[in-house]
């Protein structure tokens, strides 16, 4: 057996001789790194980077059966979802990778910010890791139109509707998106290359760029409140620390991102496995119009800003915002390459960290019930509940039958069932009196159409007939002046009904 | 040396041109060559006073185009002879509009955009009313002018409606 140990080591000098990269590689996995570093906190990055290695290879197998050609793209992701031996998981895989990946990445780049990493000397790392961010959404929205299915055809559809909001070179934007006037046959090819090669290619260009930076400059050590970073003696403070607490960073600190990464991708393993492959929605064919189109997760906050800004500010605010957010990132460790690195003494950023988790958050989670949206079949698939129907004259019944009749329910819940784009009914006549009923049906108004050529006059009598008994049990508004007619119309004549049973 | 690096700029030049060519051909082309006169129907698909969904076959699609390559419109004969030819998409971002011929309505799934049935904006987030495609009557043919996908920068072929806002 020595022989052959011998014979394994002279191959490997062998080798090793023509290629010479065994020394740089140690040299590499083996730089010392400040121990305070070896931290749980700092595993995000190395998690982000297998993923990607996974997401390659996932790729590259789905690439094998894919077909990207608008007529067949959609059958082909069919029959790797249910002809294919374990098509359906890689499409999982890949899928839940993706979602995985944006989480990782943002969570990283929240750890790198409130542990101040990007300060003097890793700015262009920070830089470099913006830019990986956004092709990481572009990688996300690309991979999101190559499932061509329904949601993909209406998504490229919003996409292109943004870029033809931009002055003067909108037309011709949207005709590059598309690579034509129109979504079709050429529009799934260029998503397909931006996908597959240009996308792919600039980020793993930057990813080594990045990783380098990271080798060369070292890993940010652990922030102490009150160590300040200076341009002038930072260099130094750095070496010092890793000199006096360095440790190899292969194994000491590398386990841990190594147990990390294995526990993330277990968890997209799970995710897979648990929920299986990310759609295909319906195919995609425009004439099928009965859908309600939907961003994918990442981009669901999106969705619901749009429903969200005032109409006029929407444009300047897609225009100039998203600008405004890139440049801020890519100026930031300029601006700021100095000074405290500590969460605890920067609580402007901890701040902003927290502002901008909660508005995403709240707006996503809002984006996943849709409050803004019509629900399209609420007026002939959600009969009015019975309890707002008891005791009611034929009018009324007539009333709501107008009230489904004419959509309103696709805007207006009755006891929580029913479109939330307009508010509940429950109690509006004790909100509205007949007056205004009438007047809001007939000319809308506060963000509602005007029903006054849709609806005849019995209808609308009916109809506010029917809103007037929605009073949730509660005195319904009433016009003061009416009240003072009835009044006077009850003094005048004793014997009439009562002014309750009048508003009734 | 530097003789080397100028032929290199002179080659590298000559090849970039046709690059740059191939890359933006989608823009070179002029507004108009985009839309064409496109057969929707028979007239009498479309009876006055009614408004109804029509496909049409994409004029300046390609062979692999699939079901991308059939778009619906909405088609409204307001009198004989005179139709409104309305755009399947929203005039916000481009979801596929629904009409309600109970209240008279195009509603949208996204985010909520209404339209009277002139195409006239009645709430929502659109900034404007439904897009509209030109149209002619060739014997009993109606024929839209279509081909470009609308949105507030490509309206070469698609007119803006008159805009009415209130109907009561």
């Amino acid at each position: 057996m020595p022989g052959l140990k011998q014979r394994a080591i002279e191959l490997y000098g062998w080798f090793e001789r023509r290629i010479g990269l065994a020394g740089p590689i140690t040299e590499a996995a083996e730089h010392p790194v400040p121990s305070s570093s070896a931290s749980w906190w700092y595993v995000f990055g190395s998690a982000a980077a297998v993923i990607l290695v996974m997401q390659i290879v996932t790729g590259i197998l789905l690439a094998l059966v894919y077909t990207p050609s608008a007529g067949e793209a959609w059958n082909s992701l069919q029959f790797l979802n249910h002809d294919l031996l374990l098509g359906w998981f890689l499409r999982a895989l890949h899928g839940w990778g993706s979602n995985f990946m944006i989480a990782i990445v943002l969570i990283h780049m929240t750890q790198v910010f409130l542990f101040g990493a990007f300060k003097f000397p890793r700015e262009l790392t920070w830089i470099v890791g913006v830019f990986l961010l956004l092709m990481t959404l572009g990688m996300a929205f690309t991979g999101q139109v190559l499932r061509f299915d329904q949601d993909a055809y209406w998504g490229l559809g919003i996409g292109t509707s943004i870029a033809g909001r931009v002055p003067f070179i909108g037309a011709p934007l949207v005709h590059l998106v598309l690579g034509g006037p129109i979504i079709g046959g050429t529009t799934l090819s260029r998503f397909f290359a931006l996908h597959v090669f240009v996308i792919p290619g600039i980020l793993l260009g930057c990813v080594a760029l990045h990783l380098w930076m990271v080798l060369h400059l070292g890993i940010n050590e652990w922030p102490m409140p009150g160590r300040l970073v200076r341009k002038s003696t930072y260099v130094q403070e750095y070496a010092s620390i890793t000199h006096k607490t360095g440790i190899p960073f292969v194994p000491d600190a590398a386990w841990k991102d190594a147990v990390f990464a294995a526990a993330i991708i277990l968890a997209i393993i799970a995710s897979a496995l648990f929920f299986g492959p990310i759609g295909p929605s319906g195919p995609p064919d425009p004439t099928i119009i009965q859908t309600a189109p939907k961003p994918d997760m990442v981009f669901l906050w999106l969705y619901a800003l749009l429903a969200y800004l005032p109409p006029k500010l929407e444009t300047p605010f897609l225009l100039i915002v998203p600008v405004l957010v890139i440049g801020g990132l890519v100026l930031l460790p300029l601006v700021a390459g100095e000074g405290e690195k500590h969460w605890s003494r920067r609580p402007v950023a901890v701040l902003m960290v927290m502002m901008i988790a909660v508005s995403l958050g709240a707006l996503t989670r809002l984006a996943t019930y849709v409050p803004w949206s019509p629900i399209m079949d609420a007026w002939s698939g959600d009969p009015v509940p019975p309890k707002f129907l008891e005791r009611r004259t034929p009018l009324e019944h007539q009333g709501a039958l107008v009230f489904q009749e004419k959509q309103c329910r696709n805007c207006h819940a009755l006891d929580g069932v029913g479109g939330m784009r307009g508010p509940e009914l429950d109690a509006v006549a004790t909100r509205l009196t007949e007056d205004q009923l009438i007047r809001q049906v007939l000319q809308g108004g506060g963000n509602m159409p005007a029903y006054g050529s849709a609806l005849s006059p019995p209808e609308t009598t009916a109809l506010v007939r029917f809103l007037e008994t929605l009073n949730g049990n509660r005195i319904p508004a009433r016009d003061p002046s009416r009240v003072l007619i009835r009044k006077s119309e009850t003094v005048l004549k004793p014997h009439n009904e009562s002014l309750t049973s009048a508003s009734q | 040396m530097k003789i080397a690096i100028l032929l290199n700029g002179i080659v590298g030049v000559f090849l970039a041109i046709p690059i740059i060519g191939y890359l933006l051909g989608p823009l070179l082309k002029k507004d108009s060559s985009y839309n064409y006169w496109t057969p929707l129907g028979s007239l009498d698909q479309f009876p006055v006073g009614e408004t109804r969904l029509a496909n049409y076959h994409n004029p300046v699609g390609v062979a692999w185009d699939g079901q991308t390559g059939t778009i619906p419109c909405w088609v409204r004969c307001v009198a004989t002879g005179k139709f409104q030819v309305f755009a399947i998409n929203c005039a916000h971002l481009g979801c596929p509009v629904r009409w309600f011929p109970q209240s008279k309505l195009f509603m949208c799934p996204c985010h909520g955009g209404v339209y009277y049935q002139d195409g006239a904006r009645a709430s929502g987030p659109p900034l404007r009313g439904l897009f509209q495609y030109s149209y002619k009557i060739a014997g009993d043919q109606l024929m839209i002018k279509a081909g470009e996908l609308p949105t507030l920068s490509t309206q070469a072929s698609v007119a803006k409606p008159e805009h009415s806002p209130c109907q009561g």
